[in-house]
């Protein structure tokens, strides 16, 4: 009892600090791969007895900085609901992560320990319930800060994310109905075949369109360039225009939490999440016949290495798109929600359905 | 709290207000527009200008007409050389005065540089509030170069003052060659990248096309000119309408829209940059070298001073580094030479009598540049459009009464019927496409 306990507090612990680790990292990312793009340099001062590592320390800066600015309000903003919005924000986003299988299973002192902190039979409803739950934030913030600027920002955030939820959950259900499962551990686990005898039988090969519907809507919530209605920074200021410091930074990093979130959940449910490709428990099996045999702890580390390699993937992609394209307007951002990716949706699963039907 | 605004008074109860500007990100620093809103759909509009205001005709009827060359450069500062130009210009039409060729070339390649660097500046701010930021860091990428070259030539990048009454300051810098065409390739380099970036972007389109659309008639009744009349298919521009310079000898088309929107007005400003490039590389290539200057050791002036009490004609003299290009024998080619219209030569200054008694006479108060009674008025192609200065003379050093005729200004008048009845969103890459410059606009 007690060791399960522990073992699940360790778990807790180590996925919350691989993911504010990778959202620091990724606010680094952005610097670099922004200024790489536009023919800059970008952060490249802070340092730690001399040693510069390309910036590396930036994100820690940033960090101290924020910390220790003032913790301001205005004078005619709702104290409580003001400091309670971007924890609001904060927490669901990163809540969403236990959900998340990074590895297979490891065998330790005897026990068999999956990696993931809990398998939740339900976990793609509670994935997406929480990310529905995150629009309080936004929702909070904007109505808080007593500003005409947040106020906009703040419905046009409510607007879109509830908009692209739809899609966002119709995307799903055609993976549900080819994977039969809500689990993501389980589902991970299906991928683990092969399609044809050759391809992996990954989401994204069985359902394409559902993947596009879902990154698109995916990009969508994430409320990045170019789906930045709710903070739109040239028109509206957006939803925390009068916040600053810590509170501030809890906003920023949600952001990239919710790049994080994504790109996880884009990689377990379409990706095949930590499988490699032909590697099964006794090591590499290739369709052409050949076999590489590798240790149990070998496997393991191939496959949380993959995991975390194919998150960094969409993490780069989600950077690339965010610094290529201009902003959408609010009406397009609807338009593109309810007239494209809804029906497409829609359309995916009478897809699925029927393929299945004739199967 | 002031008076109520119009909009303030007008407003439906059930609509909300919001205050846009003056310290907006998109307002660029110097505009307000109050906005009544039915959620994000604009009912009512009205645009406030003044925030720049610095009295810039009124300072000028104060200053004599050399000095107040330099508050020319502060109108439009993105493309300050204009400015000059358009003064400049309008001083010699009043004093009936020719410029020299060299120095007519020298103006035509820093307007161009100058009209590029102003179109890329518009366009990199357009698109950046559009959420492109890097076009913007790519078009500002490109000016570095533009503005080098001006840099070199100037001493200066934005407080220029490089183009004079009668001619220019001083010639170019040895190495212009090089830097000119460094910057035409890195400009090319980049307007290409930025139209394969979003030339053809759906996202951009759904931003642009069909919004903040103008009619001919409107927009002629507005007084608009420049590139976003040109984006209305009426093709007028000053260069070609009343050729000034060498104009009329180069070869260059005048870019039009169709249906003047923001589209177009961001198109023709891409495809005026190229013929603007292709300016420049024909001015550089009808440009000759400077001549060099005599050969020799250069003497220091305190030393041509002295020399000159003994009778003594000194060599060459070496000229304070803020002259350079300036040297007596190359002013020739610069400036009409007329004690009456632009700085004696320095040297002359040193070294003689005549020289240092024209030189005090042209900066004596009630001396200096004197036009003739009258009034008149001249304009060259900014780049926002026609850019027109109306000076009245009473005979005296000082300009009786001095009008700018800012092209912004008619164009940011239209701005609250472009609006209405869009959303807020719109208001961002109408406005960006307007090229809104704060010192010209408010003078």
């Amino acid at each position: 009892m007690f060791a399960d306990v522990l073992i699940i507090l360790v778990k807790v612990v180590l996925t919350l600090m691989w993911t504010l680790l990778l959202a620091l990292f990724l606010t680094w990312v952005e610097r670099k791969e922004s200024a790489v793009m536009q023919d800059r340099i970008g952060a490249n001062r802070a340092s730690v007895f001399g040693l510069r590592l390309f910036g590396l320390f930036q994100p820690f800066a940033d960090a101290i900085k924020m910390l220790f600015k003032e913790d301001f309000a205005p004078s005619f903003a709702q104290r409580t609901l003001h400091w309670l919005a971007p924890t609001f924000s904060f927490f669901f986003v990163a809540v969403t992560m236990v959900a998340v299988p990074f590895g297979d299973t490891v065998r330790l002192f005897g026990r068999r320990i999956p990696l993931q902190v809990v398998d939740l039979n339900a976990a793609l409803l509670f994935v997406l319930a929480m990310l529905s739950l995150g629009i309080y934030g936004i929702l909070v913030s904007g109505w808080a800060s007593s500003n005409r600027f947040a106020l906009i920002g703040s419905l046009r955030g409510a607007a879109q994310l509830i908009s692209y939820e739809v899609a966002l959950g119709l995307s799903l259900v055609g993976l549900v109905m080819v994977f039969p499962s809500l689990s993501l551990a389980r589902i991970v686990e299906f991928q683990g075949g092969l399609l044809f005898g050759v391809l992996p039988k990954w989401g994204i090969f069985l359902q394409p369109l559902g993947f596009v519907v879902f990154y698109l809507a995916g990009m969508a919530e994430t409320k990045r360039v170019p789906f930045d209605m709710p903070e739109g920074e040239s028109e509206i200021i957006g939803f925390y225009t009068e916040y600053g410091g810590l509170k501030f930074g809890l906003f920023m990093f949600t952001d990239f939490l919710e790049v994080i979130v994504l790109s996880a959940l884009a990689t377990t449910l379409f990706f095949g999440g930590w499988q490699v490709p032909w590697l099964g428990d006794g090591g590499f099996a290739f369709p052409w016949g050949a076999g590489i045999k590798v240790a149990p702890w070998g496997v393991t580390v191939l496959r949380v290495l993959s995991f975390n390699l194919k998150v960094l993937f969409f993490c780069w992609l989600q950077i690339l798109t965010r610094w290529t394209y201009p902003r959408f307007r609010y009406d397009q951002v609807m338009d593109l929600g309810w007239k494209v990716l809804v029906p497409l949706g829609a359309v995916n699963i009478l897809a699925t359905g029927l393929v299945l039907a004739a199967r | 709290m002031g008076p109520l605004t119009r909009i303030q008074r007008e407003a439906r109860p059930e609509s909300m207000l919001l205050n846009m500007g003056p310290s907006h990100p998109a307002m660029h620093g110097t505009i307000r527009i109050m906005l009544e809103l039915d959620a994000e759909k604009i009912l009512n509009a009205e645009v406030e200008v003044g925030y720049l205001h610095r009295g810039f005709e009124k300072t000028c009827e104060n200053k004599t007409f050399f000095n107040l060359l330099i508050y020319t450069d502060r109108l439009n500062y993105v493309s300050p050389l204009i400015n000059n130009l358009g003064y400049a210009m309008t001083m010699e039409k009043m004093l009936g005065v020719t410029v020299p060729e060299r120095a007519q070339l020298i103006r035509v390649l820093m307007s161009e540089i100058s009209r590029v660097s102003d179109h890329l500046t518009c366009l990199a701010a357009m698109t950046m509030e559009c959420g492109a930021f890097t076009v913007f860091l790519y078009m500002m990428k490109a000016r570095e170069f533009l503005w080098d070259v001006i840099e070199f030539t100037a001493g200066a990048r934005m407080t220029t003052s490089y183009i004079r009454i009668g001619g220019v300051r001083a010639d170019l810098h040895p190495d212009w060659r090089a830097s000119v065409s460094t910057a035409i390739r890195e400009t090319r380099r980049v307007l290409q990248d930025v139209s394969g970036l979003i030339d053809q972007n759906s996202i951009f389109l759904g931003r642009t096309r069909g919004v903040g659309a103008i009619s001919k008639e409107d927009a002629l009744s507005f007084g608009w000119t420049g590139p976003c009349l040109r984006s209305t298919g009426i093709p007028y521009d000053v260069r070609k309408a009343h050729p000034y310079l060498v104009y009329d000898r180069l070869s260059f088309e005048v870019p039009v829209g169709e249906f003047g929107d923001n589209y177009d007005r961001y198109s023709v400003r891409m495809r005026e940059m190229e013929q603007s490039l292709r300016l420049i590389e024909q001015v550089a290539v009808l440009l000759p070298d400077a001549p060099p200057l005599p050969a020799g050791p250069a003497v220091e002036p305190a030393e041509a001073v002295r020399g000159s009490r003994r009778q003594r004609t000194p060599g060459r003299i070496r000229l304070s580094p803020n002259l350079e290009g300036s040297e007596k024998e190359r002013l020739d080619g610069l400036a009409a030479r007329s004690p009456s219209v632009g700085v004696p030569a320095k040297e002359d200054t040193y070294t003689s009598m005549e020289g240092l008694i024209s030189h005090f006479l042209f900066f004596m108060g009630g001396k200096g540049i004197r036009p003739p009674k009258g009034d008149v008025y001249f304009s060259v192609e900014g780049g926002n459009g026609e850019l027109g200065f109306y000076i009245v003379s009473d005979g005296t050093d000082r300009p009786y009464r001095l009008h700018l005729r800012a092209p912004c200004f008619h164009v940011v008048a239209a701005l609250e019927q472009l609006i209405k009845g869009r959303l807020i969103a719109d208001v961002i890459p109408t406005f960006g496409s307007m090229n809104m410059i704060g010192g010209e606009l408010d003078r």
